[in-house]
């Protein structure tokens, strides 16, 4: 064989290495991993008389794999705690005496859009799941979304922030989250409120659909508040050395740096900036910070400030829900954090654990009301849902044009601090009424 | 201006000396046996975990640790010899690609299985050294210095070194080289087990670095092929060369326009450098 050949192979090799690493291994089909709950045991107690009992299958992936593993974990989890709640508590009773008691159906999607699609396809024909939870990241829940809409399957989202997915018509799809258009607007007032003189942001954000959204509307919305972004651009998902994008920012010399994207790369970015000793006086980036295995950063966190869609200190109470006229549903703060820290060494749950509780609080709601699992019906009882829960407050837009998209709840700022021994913390520290310490502001 | 465009060079130089040290490897390989080893980036991943381990669970220096991983690399390199390529390196180049993605898919699903495609972080540092205007993290610079360093002693063992002629002789000419009694399976399996070397320790002086993950050696093979190609096919020097043309390129390009251009550069070079000097720059290795 010819040198020349050589050449042309090893140009084909690398071609066909780079479309193997977009496209990822594809293993074989997976059982799926039906997750016993307390409910089949406890369905053989003696129910009382004349009641039958209706098993409603609940469908969802979990990044088990790949990037989004660990925030994906946690939404599990909490979707997990509510479905042992709710069948614990003896399930949901309809009006016609009917018990409906929850089973969860769900397979890993190694965060690979290729196979959300076709696994969500898969709950809805072969698993005949009622109704559907979405997965994690909102590349992939848009991707779900298709088949949730094409099936006729109500599909609650959460851990899925990005706007679009509920500007396509979609009837069938509704949102949990505080959507990605005002997820960093906060950190701009914050910034305003403790700085006024801070005029200067770079917005630096990965290139997914979510962390564009964001960085879109933190950008207009910094524009329109006298802000001054010095630098706007978007980095490759799979980025793991910022150098390049930090020497950028030093030069743009920014008061704040606004954006990241999911866990990984925002830790990353975290750790990469205080490697570098980059002097800015603050720090708020996605996702990433009100994870509390954050703190595994160290003195990298210090500063770091991060919207956080709940926290455990929030102040959603059955009399805060009184005060603004809305009605109380769901357990309690303080009951959520306690069952979560009992079965996780005291561990605090992250937003993605509440979110993932929520997601299934809201289809209890919706089901309630409805009074039936009749698809049509439950979607017509989430239209018309307006509550405040231990997550906060929780509405849809039922317009056309947005359909589903979530216009009730609000975020949090969180603040990584040192407490007096030390320690790392997690300040509430926006909206003020909420604070739990002071900004610690400039950073350096 | 003036500062960026120094401080991005000189950030670009110090991950690019790293990029060649894993280059090396791939091209020492083919140039002494006309092997294109498939499983360079899951041995990349394995010296990053090597170090990995070593540092999370006893404690170690992460490099010191890195020597052991270079000795383990080694062996590595010699199982993997025997096993997969030494009965394929007469046979068409066909064969021996084939043989060496099948490691590379052995290490990818069993390393997928253990460790999952989660990410770790190597939680060492050294500060922020100042030099000037110009900062660095403590542990790249270290780690560019360990991978000259590694650079020149390959460089000494090959030309002033007995085992390292022989290697350079097989290299040159298999048959006039046993001819002169050189051993050459033993010859060509030292120089596998080098090249797996260098790719070990790139991986460890990476997880010093950077996160890691079972699948992040994918990345470095890619850049690794780009770089052999830009270089010279077979030319460990041109190799080096070329990983720092590549730095250079991920660190200065982003000064001026989007950092989502780098690898669109990047890739048009490598066509570039294969239809107008397929040679590379420094020249192939006849």
């Amino acid at each position: 064989m010819s040198r020349k050949s050589f050449f042309i192979l090893s140009m084909l090799l690398v071609l066909a290495l780079a479309v193997a690493a977009c496209g990822g291994a594809q293993p074989q089909q997976p059982a799926p991993e039906s997750q016993p709950t307390k409910a089949e045991t406890k369905a053989e107690e003696p129910a009382a008389p004349a009641s039958t009992e209706q098993d409603v299958t609940i469908g969802f992936t979990a990044s088990q794999t790949g990037k989004y593993n660990v925030s994906s974990t946690r939404q599990t989890t909490g979707l997990q705690q509510w479905i042992d709640d709710v069948n614990a508590a003896g399930g949901i009773k309809l009006d016609d005496g009917t018990i409906v008691k929850f089973k969860a159906v769900s397979y890993d999607d190694e965060s690979n859009k290729d196979r959300v699609q076709e696994l969500y396809t898969r709950l809805a024909t072969e698993d005949d799941a009622d109704f559907l939870i979405s997965p994690y990241s909102s590349g992939l829940t848009a991707a779900a979304a298709v088949i949730a809409e094409q099936y006729g399957k109500p599909m609650i989202t959460t851990g899925a922030a990005s706007d679009a997915t509920y500007k396509q018509g979609y009837t069938q799809v509704f949102q949990a989250y505080t959507p990605a258009s005002r997820y960093l607007t906060g950190a701009l007032d914050q910034l305003a409120a403790v700085d006024p003189s801070a005029k200067k942001v770079a917005i630096v954000y990965e290139n997914s659909k979510f962390s564009t959204g964001v960085a879109e509307a933190a950008k207009t919305y910094a524009e329109d508040n006298g802000f001054e972004v010095v630098l706007f651009e978007g980095y490759d998902p799979d980025t793991k050395d910022f150098n390049a994008f930090i020497n950028k920012i030093e030069a743009a010399s920014p008061d704040a740096i606004l954006g990241g994207g999911h866990f990984q790369d925002g830790s990353t970015f975290a750790r990469q900036l205080f490697e570098k000793g980059v002097a800015v006086k603050d720090i708020a980036l996605l996702v990433a910070p009100p994870e509390p295995t954050f703190a595994e950063l160290g003195d990298a966190a210090v500063g770091v400030i991060g919207p956080s869609q709940w926290e455990p200190a929030a102040k959603y109470t059955e009399e805060a829900a009184k005060e603004a006229g809305l009605p109380w549903y769901g357990i309690s703060s303080a009951d959520f954090t306690k069952t979560y820290q009992d079965a996780h060494d005291g561990e605090d749950p992250s937003y993605h654990v509440a979110g993932g509780y929520a997601a299934g609080l809201l289809l209890q709601k919706a089901i309630e009301d409805a009074g039936s699992t009749d698809p049509a019906k439950v979607k017509e009882a989430m239209d018309a849902i307006d509550m405040l829960t231990f997550f906060g407050h929780l509405k849809f837009d039922t317009s056309e044009e947005a359909h589903g998209l979530q216009i009730g709840h609000d975020m949090i700022l969180i603040q990584w601090q040192r407490d007096d021994d030390g320690n790392l913390v997690k300040q509430v520290i926006w909206p003020t009424e909420g604070a739990t310490a002071e900004p610690l502001y400039p950073i350096h | 201006m003036g500062e960026t465009l120094v401080t991005s060079a000189i950030d670009g130089l110090l991950i690019g000396v790293i990029y060649g040290l894993a280059a090396m490897g791939l091209t020492l390989i083919f140039g002494v046996m006309d092997v294109i080893n498939l499983a360079h980036g899951p041995i990349i991943a394995l010296g990053m975990f090597g170090v990995y381990l070593l540092f999370t669970f006893l404690g170690l220096n992460p490099f010191i640790a890195l020597a052991i991983v270079a000795v383990a690399g080694l062996l590595l390199g010699f199982v993997i010899y025997f096993i997969a390529v030494n009965r394929v390196i007469d046979a068409p180049p066909l064969s021996s690609l084939l043989s060496t993605f099948s490691v590379n898919m052995m290490i990818i699903g069993v390393g997928t299985a253990v460790l999952s495609t989660s990410a770790y972080n190597v939680d060492y540092s050294l500060g922020t050294v100042q030099l000037g205007f110009f900062r660095v993290p403590g542990t790249r610079l270290t780690a560019s210095l360990v991978a000259l360093l590694v650079t020149l002693l390959l460089y000494l063992f090959l030309y002033r070194t007995r085992p390292g002629k022989y290697i350079r002789a097989v290299a040159n000419n298999r048959m006039s080289a046993e001819l002169m009694g050189i051993p050459s399976t033993r010859i060509l399996a030292l120089a596998f087990g080098i090249g797996t070397m260098l790719a070990t320790i790139s991986g460890g002086l990476i997880a010093t670095i950077l996160p890691i993950n079972i699948l992040a050696g994918g990345s470095f093979e890619l850049k690794s092929f780009v770089i052999v190609v830009l270089g010279g096919l077979g030319n460990p020097l041109g190799a080096m060369i070329g990983g720092l043309i590549l730095g250079l390129i991920e660190g200065v390009v982003p000064v001026f326009m989007k950092t989502t251009w780098v690898p669109v550069i990047e890739y048009v070079l490598f066509v570039l450098i294969l239809l107008v000097r397929p040679q590379g720059i420094m020249g192939a290795k006849e």
